[in-house]
């Protein structure tokens, strides 16, 4: 790593050449909107499933970016696709396509629950 | 001889029998047990004569086609009961000719060819053959026009066509025109016909006609009645038959199961087509033409049905309530989904873990159990007005998801997550069951579809807010103060479609202000556009939608724009003058 003049430790450093990109890929592909989320937390705000359990779908879509698909298959099964989120989005998100684009594209990739 | 024209017509005839005979047969015995049950306990019954009433009203006379549009009515009623009539018809001349009915079925199909001479009743009969070929004529002209120019039926748009639909029109069309030359032909050479038959003879007489030339056209008449026949299973003819099998399973009691099966794939082909559900879609404000149920059934067919295709629809049931041959088109959609999404459903695991409320009442049992489901948690003005009114009636309620609560299942079941939904189910019921109230109240549609169709109750109604506002307004529990404002209602397609209810809304509407009636309204009732039914749909597209809705709405300028539904309220508020309120804030501003 080149020397920029000061020094991270490993456990906080993001590699982009590691991201796994096949999920984020997929959903971008088939529900384009998806890109105009600008992480505002509207959706997690107003969501049932964060109500009753510790699901937080902008925390899913950061870790989805990042490629953390065993975390986001385990998360995911949590929502129930009320179509709150749809209604809040001031980007127009189409939310419950993301979803179960999620859903789909963790099926296409066999990605399997991590417990 | 001659008369080796009759073999394309035989042979294509023993061949749509054969596969006919094949594919029902399959479909039947594919028949769950229960299913093939009810069918064995019916057949005897007077449901039997039901159905072949309906048949002769749907399969020939086409009424509720012809409801929706009188000039598509006529034009499938024409080759549908003309072709009937003519075969039953030619049945009874080659009957009174031969004095036998076993005779080979292409003596009355050809019987002009055979038969020259005068024999008691001819003429009756030629002419009214002739009238009958005339009246399908007429339904065959209707048929070219269709295709160059849909506008003149009034319908936006026709249906497209895959190849073997087009060699199937194509022969179809061929058949009466040819007959008509046939028969002209055999009356130029033998002077005999009907009306019409032998004045197109006179014509052929005019420019010369031989034997060889009539035998040609006997060929082309059967030839093109062999390759219709041939095409049938295959193109979107199978309607003609399968619709009268729906018809008559339908009157058996059989109903639409969630997953796909073959009674599903009946419905499927009972489709004629017709285009009517084209017409009604919304979807076509927002330039989209691809998804509209008769596609969707054609897609099912074929095996090729996408996932955009199938997850972009309101789910309105607007197509469903027009279509003529009654075919459940939003659960077939719906059952397409289940099978397109089975692979990943939840099995909401937490539920489990979830704390187990206080009981909100020890003493005594509520008279209702209130769930207001997660879109009226979105909307907290129908909530308040909601519990308003219910303390202010006295009525002793338990407020099941008042703090947390589980969606109801619907949405997940618009999405196809079967197994997911009835995880929820299960959840849900086992609380409401324990409350031991006797009514279930519910102010969004959306959860009171799912209550009902998929809850299984037992002794518990379940009422919308609306109803169960009249019933306390009846029973004297609350007084509504009339206003002067003018009011218009939107229908939601959920409680109005899907569950009924028309009537309970307009009544609180009529007693609180002055009531307007829309265009389109109760079972025509158009949607808002918002509906959680459409997975794909963009934002900007459900926008175009919603203002058509609106413009129908807002016609004459009402004060209030009202709603039963927090999800209608929702998506109609955004970017409207007027003020938009549900039935339950109504009802609640108006008992002061």
């Amino acid at each position: 790593m080149r020397n920029f003049g000061f020094s991270t430790t490993k456990s906080r450093t993001i590699d982009y050449g590691d991201i796994d990109r096949r999920l984020i890929s997929y959903i971008l592909e088939n529900e384009p909107t998806f890109n105009a989320c600008l992480s505002c937390g509207s959706c997690t705000a107003i969501c049932s499933a964060g109500n009753l359990t510790s699901f937080n779908i902008r925390k899913l879509s950061l870790q989805i970016r990042l490629g953390d698909l065993e975390k986001t298959h385990e998360e995911i099964d949590k929502c129930m696709l009320c179509g709150k989120c749809l209604l809040e989005c001031p980007r127009g998100i189409n939310t419950r396509n993301v979803v179960m684009l999620i859903k789909k594209g963790l099926t296409i990739f066999e990605i399997k629950d991590k417990a | 001889m001659e008369t080796y024209f009759i073999l394309p017509f035989t042979l294509g005839m023993l061949f749509l029998l054969i596969v006919l005979f094949i594919k029902y047969g399959l479909w039947i015995t594919k028949l769950s047990h229960i299913d093939k049950l009810r069918i064995v306990q019916s057949i005897f019954t007077r449901r039997s004569w039901d159905a072949i009433k309906e048949s002769f009203l749907e399969g020939l006379v086409h009424r509720n086609m012809y409801k929706r549009n009188p000039l598509l009515g006529y034009m499938h009623m024409c080759f549908a009961m003309g072709w009937f009539l003519i075969i039953v018809f030619g049945h009874v001349e080659c009957y009174m000719y031969y004095g036998t009915l076993a005779k080979a079925p292409w003596y009355p199909i050809f019987f002009q060819y055979y038969v020259h001479e005068w024999f008691p009743g001819e003429r009756f009969m030629t002419n009214l053959m002739d009238f009958l070929l005339l009246y399908i004529l007429t339904g065959v002209l209707l048929a070219y026009f269709k295709r160059i120019n849909s506008k003149i039926f009034g319908i936006k748009k026709t249906t497209k066509l895959k190849p073997l639909d087009r060699v199937a029109l194509i022969s179809l069309w061929f058949i009466f025109p040819m007959r008509l030359l046939a028969e002209s032909a055999t009356a130029a050479l033998y002077g005999n016909g009907g009306f019409l038959t032998n004045t197109v003879g006179q014509l052929f007489v005019w420019i010369g006609v031989n034997s060889s030339m009539e035998s040609m056209l006997w060929w082309g008449y059967s030839l093109s009645l062999g390759l219709f026949f041939v095409g049938f299973p295959f193109s979107r003819y199978m309607h003609i038959f399968t619709e009268i099998l729906f018809i008559f399973l339908r009157h058996y009691g059989i109903k639409l199961k969630k997953q796909f099966n073959s009674y599903s794939r009946i419905q499927v082909y009972s489709c004629s087509r017709c285009g009517v559900c084209i017409d009604v879609c919304q979807m076509h404000v927002a330039n989209i033409s691809n998804n509209q149920s008769v596609y969707i059934l054609k897609n099912i067919r074929d095996q090729n049905l996408t996932d955009r295709k199938l997850y972009n629809c309101l789910l309105c049931g607007r197509c469903e309530q027009a279509c003529p041959v009654r075919i459940n088109l939003n659960d077939l959609r719906i059952s397409q989904r289940i099978r397109a999404t089975k692979e990943f459903n939840s099995d909401y695991a937490f539920l489990q873990t979830l704390p187990v409320d206080e009981p909100q009442m020890i003493d005594s049992k509520p008279e209702v159990i209130y769930f207001a489901g997660c879109m009226t948690h979105m909307t907290p003005g129908i909530k308040k007005s909601v519990l308003k009114v219910l303390d202010k009636a006295g009525v002793k309620y338990q407020f099941m998801d008042k703090e947390k609560g589980a969606c109801c299942g619907r949405p997940l079941m618009l999405a196809g997550q079967y197994e997911a939904a009835k995880k929820l189910i299960a959840y849900n019921r086992e609380k409401i069951l324990e409350s031991r109230a006797p009514i279930l109240l519910v102010s969004c549609p959306i959860c009171y579809k799912v209550f009902k169709d998929d809850y299984e109750l037992g002794q518990i109604t379940i009422k919308h807010h609306s109803e169960y506002f009249l019933e306390l307004v009846n029973q004297g529990r609350i007084q509504l103060a009339q206003s002067e404002k003018t009011i218009v209602y939107h229908d939601p397609c959920e409680l109005g479609r899907g569950c009924g209810v028309y009537e309970p809304p307009r009544e609180l509407l009529r007693m609180t202000g002055q009531l307007q009636s829309v265009q389109q309204e109760k079972v025509n009732s158009l949607c808002c556009s918002g509906s959680l039914g459409d997975l794909s749909l963009s934002m900007a597209d459900r926008n175009v939608i919603k203002a058509e809705t609106l413009k129908v709405l807002l016609q004459k300028n009402p004060d209030v724009l009202a709603t039963a539904c927090p999800l209608c309220k929702k998506t109609f508020v955004k970017g409207v003058d007027v003020q938009v309120k549900d039935i339950a804030e109504i009802v609640a501003e108006a008992m002061e």
